[in-house]
């Protein structure tokens, strides 16, 4: 599929080295306690972040949680209230965009409609100083239209290309500057399903080959999941969390990271007793449930017992050893690989489970209305904090 | 209705409009310039080329009026351009509106009063007196052709600010964060992306301002003093003082061949720098 003779000519004039060589090096840009106030809104509190080079960093979190704040700071569009943006070391904060290392691909792609396809990729080759001679410049917008596969789309007006297409010309207006950071502002939120996933393939396999370090805001957590090495979870101006998407998964550090990072049933109660990294919750009706507790948690402490709907199994007779819970099937979404429950529970309310299809072969598919029970391994639910 | 008869019925109300006000005057200006004036004024019928064998004699007329309306398009445009990007791209939103109507606060008293006010002003006791304070002596302004390019962007200004303007507001700032991200510094942001884009808007202020300046009469009158005179005043002298219809028929097609000829190569040349963009229409 891709013409890797171009590819690795491109990597090694940008002198490119993987990232996991680079790994261990210094940051190659910093947010150390970076707060941003417009006015009353406190759009970033207190960032403190660490980029690496050659990593895939995503920013997540809901609408209005200070995002494209973060990246603005970074792009030099906005500058801190207080703390310190660096990039290579150096503060930057008040370094105009122009004159950093940094390109941005934008939500809307702001590709500029008086412009061909190649002239708008080669706008920032064209603003350098010495100015690169005219074949180097063409030589490399051929290039970059190689990388986003749009060869031959050179003198195309912006409008008449397509969703996609425009969002590939802003990502290749972007790497043509072979910049050390790459940010990207929900670049695939006006793109459909379907192509919002071949998009994220293609720039997940972009990032490798160039080793750009790309750090690319999403609130689509399936996004995040599946491109990034690590993600920032954010919510209210604050990082909440930041860590490879396994990690985050499995340790979340409290219940707003577990809900943000894929989904999960979460049962409100309060601590009764510890045992070791073990916490028993009175969840009501004297009902206890037991989890793993990853931070240190006190008696009486008020917190949150999460399972993830795919560590449930229903089974039509619990078999010994395990703790069960009777439920009654409300209602089955098949899924096709696998099949999602509503299930209730007298006391612990309604939750969701997940049953792959391998389950459903030997033991199911269950109907709406029968009675069955639930079982999880105690070391599957997660104890954690409220917020 | 089928598509070409709501066509007609979209477009009989102005071309009734055109036939009787435009076409019928501009078709008996016609005729009459290829007549005769009669003894005691008017038009008399006869197919003669004489009026136009004497147009040599306004040659001064047409000079001005050649020379002063695209000047006076160009000053208007040098000044109002930045005016408009800073109402447009600069001032504060709050007081966007209230600066906007200041540009046209002095639409609301007419010209021939805004005009007499600048008699004053460029006349014996107004700037050359405060001229001859700091030693400059003897600095004549009021009846030159520098008054009355005054005379014009003062009144022509608004015309020009307005396309300009809402050009400008228009213009998505996203790319101009995008050229700066892309390592132009604002100056070069604003000769590569601002002035392209707001080209359709520079034309139409353009156009507007210098079909206007033909056949202006009003501004050279006054501030030209019978010295500085257009096209305009030559037809109101012909038709209105001496009566000679043939002759002022004869004037008057020739400055609207002339106009015809220079919007003509106008839009051609707007077409050609526009050729590359056609997403926004530039007339
Ligand atoms: N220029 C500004 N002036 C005032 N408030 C602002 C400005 N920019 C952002 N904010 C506020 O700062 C907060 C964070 O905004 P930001 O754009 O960073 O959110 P986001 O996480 O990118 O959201 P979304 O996912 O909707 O794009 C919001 O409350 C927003 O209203
Ligand atoms: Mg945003």
């Amino acid at each position: 599929m891709y013409r890797t003779g171009k590819r690795s000519q491109i990597m090694s004039e940008a002198g490119y080295t993987p990232p996991s060589a680079t790994a261990t090096a210094s940051p190659i840009a910093e947010l150390r306690g970076v707060t941003k106030r417009f006015g009353e809104v406190l759009a970033a509190d207190d960032l403190n972040l660490s980029i690496r080079a050659g990593e895939f960093l995503s920013f997540l979190g809901p609408s209005g949680c200070g995002k494209t704040t973060a990246l603005r700071m970074l792009a030099g569009f906005e500058t801190p209230t207080s703390g310190e943006v660096r990039l290579d070391g150096a503060v930057v904060n008040t370094l105009e965009p122009y004159r950093r290392p940094v390109n941005m691909v934008f939500q809307h792609y702001a590709l500029f409609p008086h412009l061909t396809v190649a002239q708008n990729i080669g706008y920032g080759l064209r603003q350098r100083r010495p100015k690169p001679p005219r074949a180097e410049i063409d030589r490399k917008v051929r290039s970059a239209l190689e990388i986003v596969r749009l060869d031959g789309f050179e003198g195309r007006r912006i409008w008449e290309m397509s969703g996609g297409q425009q969002q590939r010309v802003a990502l290749a207006r972007a790497i043509v500057n072979e910049p050390k950071l790459l940010l990207l502002d929900e670049p695939m939120a006006a793109l459909d399903r379907k192509l919002r996933k071949e998009m994220q393939i293609e720039l997940q396999n972009i990032q490798r080959r160039l080793g750009i370090t790309f750090i690319l805001v999403t609130h689509d957590q399936e996004e995040a999941l599946s491109m990034s090495d690590r993600i920032c979870i954010m919510r209210d101006g604050r990082i909440v969390q930041t860590g490879a998407p396994r990690e985050l998964y499995d340790q979340p550090r409290n219940r707003y990271v577990a809900g943000f990072v894929g989904t999960s049933n979460f049962f409100d109660g309060a601590v009764t007793g510890l045992d070791g990294g073990t916490a028993r919750v009175a969840i009501r009706d004297g009902i206890v449930l037991a989890g793993r507790a990853l931070a240190p948690v006190a008696a009486g402490q008020a917190v949150s017992v999460s399972i993830r709907p795919e560590q449930i199994r229903l089974v039509r007779a619990a078999t010994g050893g395990e703790t069960g819970w009777p439920v009654s099937i409300l209602n089955r979404i098949f899924l096709g690989e696998h099949t999602e429950y509503l299930v209730k529970h007298e006391s612990l309310g309604e939750f969701m489970v997940l049953t792959p299809r391998q389950a459903e072969l030997s033991d199911g598919p269950f109907n709406a209305g029968e009675q069955l029970t639930a079982v999880w391994d105690a070391g599957s639910a997660l104890v954690l904090d409220k917020d | 209705m089928t598509e070409r008869g709501r066509n007609i019925f979209l477009l009989a109300p102005a071309g009734a409009w055109f036939l009787v006000m435009l076409v019928i005057p501009l078709a008996v200006v016609l005729i009459f310039s290829f007549g005769e004036r009669g003894p005691a004024g008017g038009y008399v019928p006869a197919f003669t080329l004489e009026q136009y064998a004497n147009l040599p004699a306004r040659w001064a007329a047409f000079k001005n009026t050649l020379i002063l309306a695209p000047a006076g398009t160009l000053a208007s445009l040098l000044i109002a351009y930045p005016l408009a990007y800073y109402l447009a791209v600069r001032a504060d939103a709050r007081w966007k509106t209230v600066l906007l109507v200041l540009v046209i606060v002095p639409f609301w008293t007419s010209i021939l009063i805004r005009s007499y006010a600048w008699i004053f002003l460029l006349g014996g006791r107004g700037i050359p007196a405060l001229l001859a304070m700091i030693g400059i002596e003897d600095v004549r302004l009021i009846n030159t052709p520098f008054a009355v390019l005054i005379g014009i962007v003062y009144g022509y200004l608004p015309l020009m600010v307005f396309p300009i303007f809402v050009n400008l507001d228009r213009l998505d700032k996203r790319l101009l964060e995008a050229s700066s991200d892309l390592g132009a510094s604002p100056w070069r942001t604003f000769l590569q992306v601002t002035l392209p884009m707001s080209l359709p808007g520079i034309a139409t202020g353009c156009l507007l301002v210098f079909i206007l300046l033909m056949g202006e009469f009003l501004i050279p009158a006054i501030l030209g003093g019978g010295k500085v005179f257009f096209v305009g005043n030559a037809l109101v002298d012909l038709f209105l003082q001496s009566r000679n219809w043939a002759f002022g028929s004869a004037v008057a097609a020739t400055l609207v061949v002339l106009m015809l000829g220079s919007v003509t190569a106008y839009m051609r040349l707007i077409r050609r720098l526009g050729a590359q963009r056609e997403d926004v229409a530039l007339m």
